[in-house]
């Protein structure tokens, strides 16, 4: 995987909106980068700031928020683009799926008008050669009637299929990297693998990297080449899908997986750990690790000193530059916990102990 | 057992050759809707033939609107179905002729009222902040204005031929119109496929054109049908004072303001074109209706 070409590079983004109780820091210094062809998975729980970060990339943010940091689309600096460059690169070049196909979808166009009015905002094609490239597009995405399909509304079409129309729209233009933001969120369970294999299509097809934000852990282990993990608006570990699932480096991180229902482990059928606690108020982070105040872990330095994103396991080569931020290669694992060290070979339930509830449960 | 109920098993015990789905037009599918609204298409229907009769009619009825019979104050007659005024006038053909001019009026007050109103409220809406401050601050000053001094000091100054007096009414009523549409796009602008179409590189212009004036149809229909009809009345209000339409030209408003002191001794007079403002009035408001519901694809209602 290494070798291949970047195409996207977030480095040290960072987000706040101004509101009347002061500023909330919605991403403090995310970055990541994208090579060709790569899925990232980005997980985290509601309000980490996945969301914002891709919205962030695609210039979408309101006129309120305050962005700094830089993005780099193949070199080209995104952040402060003028509107009319923006406009080329979304849709074009950065293309997004949005979490609910119920309403990313205008009801009052016909589905294959609006996949083509995609396709004519970069191309200057006849109005006939976008339709038809809609079909194609519809077909490839495994529509039924494609041909008759088009014409039909977006009410007219089940969830899963409204989202493979997006998914469709999304891919148009033969994007460089596809942002999927909560692709299955709103789907029924049923139909997420098929969203997803319709995903996956979609990037075979068009050899786009793609990031898919999720909070599905189960979504990412399936789908991702690398899994950036976000807590409290900033990443806090980053690695291969592996690495991240069996090795994890950070409390969160294990935390996580060990709140998640497993079909494949020996001791299925026991409790889960849960993490207890809630994230903090982006509004006033804590001054320590933001995870500290949740943390079974946490010393002394956890709520004072916030830990850098650093090079957690020896697998791969030290990070090239010394900040640690993310200039790293695809097969480092990067992890942000001062004791990150200690997890090497921890589960979930030696780190979290089951809650109270759950003991008066299990005494039944 | 029943034919009916006969006919069905019979039906259904002929195997089905293969399922056919044919395949509809849009245009096919807003007409079923519309059709399924049978007010609105009784309306349509009476509308359409109130325009004939008022159009093609008044060409080919005996006696011209500006003709002074012999019979002078005489009540419905077949000569004369709708009587005539004291100095003559086949009333039938002057209501026929002010049926002409209140439509004229009327449409084009709600086309040139409804086409501003909806970009003007688009445009605010879309753009909000300071453009929509002063864009709104404007409207709401246009609703300030009262209409009737307006419309006196400008169609005085004119001939008071019936497109200015329509190009007045329009100029001061497009506002409603731009608030109403304003207050639909603010909402609308934060719906989710403006968001992924701005993540398909869309311009503002398309956003405003492609997604939020075709989303804003149901309301402005509605408010430009109730337009339609408010117009009728205003024009009639106008021409009663003397400030519409300028006689020797007639409209329905004027004809009952000429009338207006008849109403005890020649009722015809009022009673006729009274008539045919609320008949045209009302038609309109429900084909607005049917033509809303129809326009809608989410629409799902079976109408009875």
């Amino acid at each position: 995987m290494t070798g291949r070409e970047t195409v996207l590079e977030v480095e040290n983004l960072t987000v706040s909106f101004p509101t009347d109780d002061g500023l909330v820091r919605a991403v403090r210094g995310v970055g990541y980068e994208l090579r060709r062809g790569e899925v990232l998975g980005i997980v985290g729980e509601s309000g980490s700031g996945k969301s914002v970060t891709s919205m962030a990339v695609m210039g979408l943010l309101p006129a309120s928020a305050k962005v700094g940091g830089s993005v780099r689309f193949r070199g080209q600096e995104l952040i402060g683009a003028p509107d009319k460059a923006m406009r080329a690169i979304r849709g074009g070049r950065i293309a997004m799926v949005f979490q609910d196909p119920m309403t990313s979808l205008n009801p009052v166009h016909p589905v294959g008008d609006q996949i083509a009015e995609a396709v004519r905002a970069h191309n200057d094609v006849s109005a006939s050669a976008a339709r038809e490239r809609a079909v194609e597009l519809l077909a490839m995405m495994q529509i039924p009637r494609p041909r008759e399909r088009a014409r039909d509304y977006p009410h007219e079409f089940s969830g899963g299929m409204r989202q493979r129309v997006v998914i469709a729209t999304a891919m148009a233009n033969d994007p460089d990297v596809i942002i999927a933001d909560e692709p299955t969120t709103a789907l029924d369970v049923t139909v997420q693998a098929q969203v997803l294999r319709a995903l996956e299509t979609a990037r075979a097809a068009t050899g786009a990297a793609m990031v898919l934000i999720t909070h599905d852990l189960g979504v990412v282990a399936g789908t991702a080449d690398r899994v950036l993990v976000m807590y409290a608006g900033r990443p806090v570990e980053l690695g291969g899908v592996d690495d991240i699932y069996y090795e994890p480096r950070m409390p969160y991180t294990l935390g996580l997986i060990g709140s998640l229902p497993r079909l494949d482990d020996a001791r299925r059928g026991d409790r889960l750990v849960p993490i207890t606690g809630s994230p903090p108020s982006l509004l006033e982070p804590p001054r320590g690790c933001p995870f500290a105040p949740r943390c079974p872990m946490r010393q002394e330095i956890c709520e004072t000193v916030e830990p850098e994103l650093l090079t957690a396991s020896a697998s791969g080569p030290p990070p090239a530059s010394p900040s640690g931020h993310l200039s790293a290669s695809a097969s480092d694992h990067l992890a942000a916990c001062h004791f990150s060290a200690d997890l090497e070979g921890r589960r979930p339930e030696d780190v979290f102990a089951p809650t109270s509830v759950d003991n008066a449960g299990g005494a039944r | 057992m029943s034919d009916d109920s006969e006919a069905v098993v019979r039906r259904m015990s002929k195997p089905p050759a293969a399922v056919v789905v044919r395949q509809r037009g849009q245009g096919e599918l807003v007409l079923r809707r519309f059709l399924r609204h049978k007010a609105a298409v009784i309306s349509l229907v009476l509308f359409v033939a109130v325009v004939l009769l008022a159009f093609v009619g008044g060409a080919l009825w005996r006696y011209d609107y500006a003709d002074i019979t012999s019979a002078a104050s005489v009540p419905p007659s077949l000569e004369h179905p709708f009587g005539t005024d004291n100095l003559g006038h086949d009333t039938f053909a002057q209501v026929l002729r002010g049926t002409q001019r209140s439509i004229e009026i009327a449409l084009l007050i709600a086309f040139l009222a409804g086409l501003l109103g909806t970009l003007w409220g688009a445009f605010s809406g879309y753009y909000r902040g300071i453009t929509d401050s002063v864009m709104m601050r404007f409207a709401d000053l246009v609703l300030t204005l009262p209409l009737l001094a307006v419309a006196a000091v400008l169609t005085r100054a004119t001939s008071g031929s019936w497109w200015f007096v329509a190009l007045v009414i329009a100029a001061l009523q497009w506002a409603y119109v731009s608030r109403v549409v304003r207050g639909v796009v603010l909402s609308l602008r934060e719906k989710e496929y403006v968001e992924a179409s701005r993540a398909l590189g869309a311009t503002d212009r398309w956003i405003i054109f492609r997604h939020l004036i075709p989303n804003a149809f149901g309301p402005v229909i509605v408010n430009v049908t109730i337009l339609v009809a408010a117009a009728i009345l205003v024009e009639t209000a106008l021409s009663f004072l003397g400030l519409g339409v300028q006689p020797p030209d007639t409209s329905l408003g004027l004809l009952v303001s000429e009338a207006d002191t008849a109403v005890s001794t020649r009722p015809w007079l009022f009673y006729f074109p009274g008539a045919f403002i609320v008949v045209i009035a009302l038609t309109i408001n429900f084909v607005g209706d049917g033509l809303r519901d129809a326009f809608d694809p989410t629409q799902r209602k079976v109408r009875a």
